[in-house]
């Protein structure tokens, strides 16, 4: 019987002491604490805002969930709190940096420049930059913002794309600057600027849930080609982005993937019941066959 | 904590094309610094007119002067920039509210009077407060003098509040260049805004916010060392307490 109980408690302590001695970084973190913590945005429709009733919800984080259930299947917890951060543009770097989240599950660009400082697991979304734009005023290419006050929000790369082909082509635009989309949008709204530009999504989600969202069209031209979002997670932490990667992976190209896709992006969401109607594309379903975190919108 | 640090990032160039980093803090603190002084002024001038106001012996004065006060004072900066920028040019007249809309640099005309109306009725107060702590003889010894109202401020009472008021004035001056970051609200690319852009380019979030802390030390350390010696310049020996 000794014998017994001594050879249960080597099975049982074996694997525990080589996982013990594996779990670095993150998952070392979370193990020890029994919790992860998964950063948010208020208002990043569809991806992630709070919804009426003060829940946190959207693509992003139905995504991080599933990164959330395979790290709590990989160190073998009977529970993992999951708490939530809100965070904003500004804060989610330092909140990743100084560790007070583990997963910002956001809408967040990935791209060369912010992979010297964060990592991403597999990109979920392809977004290219396009105005809206009130549709009496009949501006469907980027020329024919000739001359108009064009908005965007500060700080942005779409407000990088917008200076650049203004310079490029000659446009004489006037740019103005807001502190965040639904500024820029107001604008617009107000008729205190001609055009807005942004990432396409971003103005589906601002049209569908306008007054007027039958006044509103998008235009035909795209400043960029389409760039790529994913959750963004610490840098040089590889068995927890390898994790991620795995579940994310795993996800995108199953059925319940595009399910997840159809609920956010093709069906009524909360809070107003709006349907974004925005189909998958050719080169998102294409991410989604092969998963990558390329930050190269070129590779898309 | 997990964090790549690049002081060199200052000289990289902008994603914007107008220039390195650093060129686009200078920019941003060049706004700063315009929308600082005109709305100083706006403050300053409006300021110790409506603290005068508050002193005469009119009650329609000190009813009008003290209504001005609690408006600007007791609604928050943001939300006023806000109902300049966005609400007022629909309450107005079609034509006036798009001139208003059109007008260029709208962001900064509307930031630097916004930021100039609310620093005023700061001013006000302490213009009010700085003439009510002169003695009464004072202006009853102008009075006594032949001296009418408007004499007895210019030649009397105002050269005693100016001096009085001048170290809470200075930390006004230095409120009224912090306060001008909140017109990033409305767009206004000034150096907290371009700060942030900074940040959302590069990632190098703790960087930007350094320098835009050092910027911000610096500029109001000159401020305050430039007002002390206005301070001492103008003491009167013996009247004013610590100068």
């Amino acid at each position: 019987m000794r014998k017994l109980m001594l050879t249960v408690a080597a099975v049982l302590a074996v694997p525990g002491l080589a996982a013990a001695q594996e779990l670095s970084g993150t998952l070392k973190k979370i193990k020890e604490t029994g919790s992860i913590s998964l950063g948010h945005r208020d208002s990043s429709v569809p991806f992630s805002y709070i919804d009426d009733n003060g829940k946190v919800i959207g693509y992003s984080l139905d995504i991080c969930a599933k990164i959330v259930e395979a790290v709590k299947t990989e160190l073998k917890l009977d529970k993992l709190d999951v708490r939530l951060v809100p965070v904003t543009s500004s804060t989610r770097i330092p909140l990743i940096a100084n560790g007070t989240i583990d997963l910002e599950c956001g809408s967040t660009t990935n791209n060369e420049e912010r992979q010297k400082q964060v990592g991403y697991t597999n990109t979920h979304f392809l977004t290219a930059s396009a105005f809206v734009s009130k549709k009496v005023k009949n501006l469907k290419k980027i020329d024919d913002l000739k001359g108009k006050t064009v908005v965007s929000t500060a700080g942005t790369t779409n407000m990088k794309q917008l200076v650049e082909a203004n310079a490029a082509r000659n446009l004489g635009i006037n740019v103005m600057s807001a502190k965040d989309h639904a500024a820029s949008f107001l604008l617009v709204e107000l008729d205190r600027a001609d055009a807005f530009v942004m990432d396409d999504i971003l103005l589906a989600s601002l049209i569908a849930s306008s007054k007027d969202p039958g006044a509103y069209q998008t235009s035909d031209d795209a400043f960029s080609l389409p760039e790529p979002y994913a959750i963004m997670l610490r840098k040089d932490d590889a068995p927890f982005k390898a994790l991620a990667d795995k579940a994310t992976s795993a996800l995108f190209r199953s059925a319940e993937g595009a399910a997840l896709y159809a609920k956010w992006f093709t069906s009524a969401i909360p809070p107003k019941g709006l349907n974004l109607n925005v189909p998958v594309g050719e080169k998102l379903k294409k991410a989604y066959a092969a998963p990558t975190d390329n930050p190269d919108p070129k590779a898309y | 904590m997990n964090y790549h640090w690049n002081w060199g990032i200052f000289l990289e160039p902008s994603p914007e094309g107008i220039g390195t980093y650093f060129d686009m803090l200078m920019m941003g603190l060049r706004w700063t610094l315009v929308t600082a002084v005109l709305a100083w002024i706006i403050a300053v001038s409006l300021g110790s007119a409506v603290g005068v106001l508050r002193t005469l012996p009119s009650r329609l004065g000190v009813g009008l002067g003290d209504a001005y006060v609690e408006f600007f004072r007791n609604i928050p900066l943001l939300v006023q920039l806000f109902l300049w920028y966005f609400v007022l040019p629909e309450l107005l007249p079609k034509d006036l509210g798009n001139w208003l809309k059109t007008l260029p640099n709208a962001s900064f005309w509307t930031g630097a009077v916004g930021v100039g109306l609310f620093m005023s009725a700061r001013i006000a107060e302490q213009v009010k407060a700085g003439i009510q702590s002169l003695p009464r003889g004072q202006s009853m010894a102008a009075t006594a003098l032949g001296l009418t109202t408007a004499q007895t401020y210019i030649y009397v009472l105002l050269p005693m509040t100016l001096r009085i008021i001048l170290p809470p004035l200075t930390s006004e001056t230095l409120n009224t260049l912090k306060n001008t970051s909140v017109a990033l609200t409305i767009g206004l690319a000034e150096l907290t805004a371009r700060t942030r852009a900074m940040q959302e380019y590069s990632f190098q979030v703790f960087e930007a916010f350094t320098a835009a802390t050092v910027i911000y030390l610096v500029i109001n350390a000159l401020i305050t060392v430039v007002l002390r010696r206005f301070e001492k310049a103008i003491a009167i020996p013996g009247y004013v307490a610590g100068t």
